[in-house]
């Protein structure tokens, strides 16, 4: 029981409520191929929205879906300034995730804000709170997996793969990368409001690394369960959420400090990133032109 | 009402640089609706200057272009991509890889039209379209969830023929989309193109590097050279026409001697 309340549901309720951010960077990384740096600022402005809102007497429901449009606006932003601007990807999501951390301040009024005291959607109990992850995760999955069922996430799909042929067919790519980053903020704001009210505060720092956190739970997934269709790889992400936050609460048993988890994240995602090479130096090319 | 009309294109790219290069020097066709035309040159006459032209991937800098009589010149690629199909030389251009069959057909399926939350397959779906891929003779309507990647060259060619055509376009845009392949993909793509282009009365232009599939498909032969057009051979002239015939009508006009920059004369 002691291992259950310590041990599996914590990282299971971690797990799924940051697998939440991992499915929403997955779509740009999918759809733009760009690791999207703009959710760094995103996941905050998600929790500070939220956070703020509720502060403010705002029913936590509306709070939390409050944090999916500012992050979604975020997203928009970096989405604007590289589609209309022709600014890199990459670094348009920096331009934004640099400028979103003074807008995030402005929104919280002060550099962090604690929740502890106040209603939030997230129970006390730890069943409630493993409940409620998985809903929401399940929730999203379906949401995501009808959405790329229909004409305009085919699209969305289409323009990640060759967005020349998507052109050719009468879709503006740059719509559908507008999109995507806009979509996928918006969920990772949907994640950070969450987060802040799991952990009990929102802080103008929580956003740092978020994109490595969740393209180290995205390769993991990738990685051992693979991604071969939509269902599969949402799927992946979220086991793979589980799993890289079961490698860092069995690192922190291991008697590192909190403070040295960005660096067993880093190793962890070199690691992961080096299966697929690994996987083909020992199994020689057999059908390596499958994507 | 024409098919396509090209009204005194003119396109030079790096204008007042020493890389000035004055690839369309005042191009005047017109196609008539259902017509076949095929255009050849060496390297550097501006025929894919001229498709893309009339695609919207490259702006001219001077005269018009009209697809059905509307004049598009203005328009967009995204926005003219409604009306006009492609098939470019690169086989792996015109599909998605990670998708499957049945999902890149339903992407061209939706072609022009505003892509909303509606399904992008259903069964009815599925059944037209593997009655239009069994067509193509590649066993293609047995793989329609297999993913595109795991085609070969020319079947994805195939396919990608059949997605420009599928919303039957006012325009084909064929460019060198057989000089990729290996020759026996090549001639089956050549076949699969004069057979659609016939059956559904598709106005067409293709540019070939080959001089023998110029003459035998199409209505209309175009010659082109340094940006402009040399001269078009068409109807019981064009029936006759010989590999050689264009090389002695080419030094006719030009005066110097034909030499083709790639040694694909025929095949």
């Amino acid at each position: 029981m002691e291992f259950v309340l310590n041990f599996l549901l914590p990282v299971l309720q971690q797990g799924l409520v940051w697998g939440l951010v991992a499915l929403g960077v997955w779509m740009t990384f999918r759809v733009v191929n760009v690791p999207d740096l703009t959710v760094d600022g995103t996941l905050t402005t998600g929790a500070a929205t939220a956070a703020r809102l509720l502060t403010m007497g705002v029913h936590p429901v509306a709070a939390t879906l409050a944090g999916f449009f500012t992050g979604a606006a975020g997203g928009a932003i970096t989405g604007l300034i590289h589609t209309r601007l022709r600014v890199q990807p990459l670094l348009a999501s920096i331009i934004t995730m640099t400028g979103l951390y003074s807008v995030n301040l402005r929104i919280m009024g002060r550099s962090n804000i604690a929740l502890f005291t106040l209603e939030t959607l997230v129970p006390d109990n730890p069943w409630g709170k493993l409940a409620l992850f998985a809903a929401t995760a399940a929730l999203l999955v379906l949401l995501m997996n009808l959405f790329f069922r229909t004409e305009l996430g085919l699209s969305l799909r289409a323009t990640g793969d060759n967005d020349g042929m998507v052109r050719m067919l009468g879709v503006s790519s740059d719509s559908m990368r507008l999109l995507a980053f806009t979509l996928s903020n918006g969920i990772v704001g949907l994640g950070g409001a969450l987060v802040a009210q799991y952990s009990g505060f929102a802080d103008a720092q929580m956003g740092i690394g978020t994109i490595v956190a969740a393209l180290a739970a995205l390769i993991i997934g990738e990685a051992l369960f693979g991604a071969p269709t939509v269902f599969r790889a949402t799927i992946s992400a979220l086991l793979g959420s589980i799993i890289y936050r079961t490698i860092f609460a069995l690192a922190l048993r291991a008697g590192f400090q909190a403070s040295d988890l960005k660096l067993v994240t880093a190793a962890l995602v070199v690691l992961a990133l080096s299966i697929p090479h690994i996987k083909r130096t020992v199994r020689l090319p057999e059908g390596s032109e499958a994507r | 009402m024409t098919g396509l009309t090209i009204e005194g294109v003119h396109k030079t790219f790096f204008p007042g640089t020493v890389n000035e290069v004055r690839a369309l020097r005042g191009i005047d066709l017109t196609l008539e609706p259902g017509e076949f035309v095929t255009v050849v040159g060496s390297n550097g006459a501006g025929k894919s200057t001229l498709l893309n032209s009339v695609a919207g991937v490259i702006a001219p800098d001077r005269g018009r272009i009209l697809l059905g009589g509307v004049d598009v010149t203005r328009q967009s690629e995204v926005q003219r991509a409604a009306r006009i199909g492609r098939v470019l030389q690169n086989p792996l251009a015109g599909t998605a890889p990670s998708l499957t069959v049945a999902e890149n057909l339903a992407l061209a399926a939706a072609r022009g039209r505003s892509r909303g939350l509606r399904w992008a397959l259903t069964a009815a779906k599925r059944r037209q379209f593997a009655e239009e891929l069994a067509q193509l003779g590649l066993g293609l309507e047995n793989r329609l969830n297999d993913k595109v990647g795991l085609l070969s060259g020319g079947q994805r060619q195939a396919l990608s023929l059949l997605m420009a055509t599928l919303q039957r376009p006012d325009i084909l845009l064929l460019d060198e989309h057989t000089a990729a392949l290996d020759p026996r993909a090549a001639a089956l793509i050549a076949d699969l193109t004069n057979r659609w282009v016939r059956q559904h009365r598709l106005t067409t232009l293709m540019i070939t590097h080959n001089l023998e599939q110029a003459i035998r498909l199409g209505d209309r032969l175009v010659m082109m050279h340094e940006g402009r057009i040399l001269f078009t051979v068409g109807g019981a002239e064009k029936q006759g026409l010989t590999i050689d015939g264009l090389r002695q009508a080419f030094e006719r006009v030009r005066g110097e001697e034909f030499t083709y920059d790639r040694a694909v004369l025929a095949n």
